[in-house]
């Protein structure tokens, strides 16, 4: 049994798989209460299964990129019951990675990700979508939306950055696409872990945030 | 029942502490640090704190599980830092806390980081006198707190008003040139330097501020006399005597932290005073707080400085007693407090 969280988008959410499908999905609507959110969702996903945590035979995170705050909480939480459990070292997905695959059935081509990278910068990737699978062309990156390539702009767009920015993106903004959900980072993890996937060798990461961003600090001048 | 073992977690600041305690023993206690990471900026950076917070996290529980010789599975609870502290950092530490305790089917227990800092001494020097006065001075606090139940019932008679006294002294030491953090330094020159060379203020202490911040400090007035005192030399072209300017500087820190925390014992009729805080680590401290305790009558208890100073056997310490005095466990979803009253002892 799969337990796939993530914390990188306005989702914080958990969700179990056992192999064939997804077994429960628990989402909360909120990009600020990532600490007290995370830990009762992944609670009651195991509820909602039937499941004791005990059961779990792997933990996957999304690994953003995102906020930092929230992202870490995904991440530790992964690594932290990962460790309690004496199970195997969670995997990181890239965040992007599973809102593109969330895609798949309604959209196939070129897609941008776009994602809020706050400080009005976004956080983008580039896909092309295939019938079975996304695919990473470019990314993950970080800029002002005005600076993103102009080819990138004018794509058929996922995540909220299109939303935020409108005037910098003129592709079509595919419906109902705009946070990653668990359980779609689930099913991705599953078919990645099994190499049922053409990026199976590369997309599977260590589980450390994709910050993207160095701290902001000034050196002090001896 | 066996003496509960709990495990208890760190991060309201830049170290990433993991301790064990049996009841009242310390097994282990593991520190991660990232100050030197901090000390090229000059202070402690919140996100720094945090990356290296996260890094560091399973590395620090594996280590004090190995050290103690005990497995994860044989925890009965795990507690951990809520607040006050960074707000970033404590996240982590929280986080990692959940993930535990709904790993291991165990409670949690969020605690108040300065209660933590009182509870410690039980594994040094056993069970808290009730009530105990508690003088917590370190770089984000400085408070004078009246101790009858350290699970359950913390009462603050007085905080600093502006600086903490350990940022007081990084910052002097910054204008003396000396490294960050800047308490160890100041308190190696002192040792060379004259106490009562120079006669800096004493914050808080005259008679209108003994009626109206009684309990009270304040340390930013004092920085600023030391600063303006050598940039006034400087300004003559004449050299600092950086000896003497230490030794006046930490003598007027701790005349008032042991001046007010020995008047309130006497106020509160209480026997018992304990210093806690990473600045419980300065000799002068501790050296002025024993004199004046010894006069007044006062039992005077200061845990060894690496229990003073930010670590994860303090939570482990306050998360045993809590199991032990039957207090209720948090929920899932306690929140990190960067702001928690001290009044809040258990989130």
């Amino acid at each position: 049994m799969l337990l796939a969280i993530d914390t990188a988008t306005g989702i914080v959410g958990a969700a179990l798989h056992d192999g064939e499908r997804v077994r429960a999905e628990v989402v909360h609507h909120d990009v600020r209460r990532h600490g007290e959110l995370l830990a009762p969702a992944i609670q009651e996903a195991l509820r909602e299964a039937g499941i004791p945590a005990a059961e779990l035979t792997a933990v996957v995170c999304g690994v953003g990129p995102g906020p930092f705050t929230g992202l870490r909480v995904g991440v530790v939480t992964a690594l932290t019951l990962a460790h309690g459990l004496g199970l195997p070292t969670p995997q990181g997905i890239c965040s992007l990675d599973a809102l593109a695959h969330q895609v798949m059935g309604t959209h196939e081509g070129e897609l941008l990700v776009a994602t809020d990278a706050r400080r009005r910068e976004v956080y983008w990737a580039h896909y092309a979508v295939g019938p079975t699978d996304a695919r990473r062309i470019a990314g993950p990156g970080v800029c002002a939306d005005a600076d993103l390539a102009e080819q990138l702009r004018t794509l058929p767009t996922v995540g909220r950055g299109a939303e935020l920015y409108p005037d910098a993106f003129s592709g079509v903004a595919l419906p109902d696409v705009r946070d990653v959900r668990p359980g779609a980072l689930a099913e991705l993890a599953v078919r990645l872990r099994a190499g049922d996937h053409p990026d199976a060798e590369t997309a599977l990461l260590p589980p450390e945030p994709l910050y993207l961003r160095r701290p902001d600090a000034v050196e002090m001048r001896r | 029942m066996d003496e509960p073992l709990v495990l208890g977690i760190e991060t309201s600041c830049d170290e990433t502490g993991v301790g064990l305690v049996r009841g009242e023993t310390l097994l282990f206690d593991a520190i991660a640090s990232s100050v030197e990471e901090h000390a090229r900026f000059g202070g402690v950076v919140p996100e720094v704190a945090s990356r290296a917070h996260l890094e560091a996290m399973v590395p620090t529980i594996e280590r004090a599980c190995r050290e103690a010789g005990v497995r994860l599975a044989d925890v009965d609870a795990v507690s951990v830092t809520a607040g006050p502290g960074l707000a970033g950092a404590l996240l982590v530490g929280v986080a990692a806390a959940k993930a535990l305790s709904l790993g291991l089917g165990v409670p949690l227990y969020g605690v108040n980081h300065l209660a933590a800092h009182v509870a410690v001494d039980v594994v040094e020097h056993g069970p808290l006198p009730e009530p105990t006065m508690g003088l917590l001075v370190s770089g984000g606090h400085s408070n004078l707190l009246l101790v009858p139940d350290v699970t359950h019932d913390i009462r603050s008679l007085g905080a600093t008003i502006d600086d903490a006294a350990g940022e007081a002294f990084d910052k002097v030491a910054r204008v003396l040139g000396l490294p960050f953090p800047g308490g160890p330094h100041i308190d190696r020159a002192a040792r060379e330097g004259d106490q009562v060379a120079i006669d800096f203020p004493r914050g808080l202490t005259s008679g209108r501020d003994m009626e109206r911040h009684r309990f009270d400090y304040s340390f930013s007035g004092l920085k600023t006399a030391v600063a303006r005192w050598v940039q006034a030399r400087e300004a003559d072209g004449e050299p600092v005597p950086v000896a003497d300017v230490a030794a006046s500087f930490q003598e007027a820190v701790v005349d008032v932290l042991t001046r007010k925390a020995v008047l309130a014992c006497s106020e509160h009729g209480v026997d018992d005073l304990l210093i806690g805080g990473g600045v419980a680590a300065n000799s002068r401290l501790r050296a002025l707080a024993q004199e004046r305790c010894d006069r007044a009558g006062i039992r005077l208890r200061v845990p060894r400085p690496g229990l003073c100073t930010d670590n994860g056997a303090m939570v482990a310490a306050l998360g045993a007693q809590m199991v032990t005095r039957g207090r209720d466990a948090s929920r899932l979803d306690l929140p990190a407090d960067s702001s928690q009253p001290v009044e809040q002892v258990r989130s």
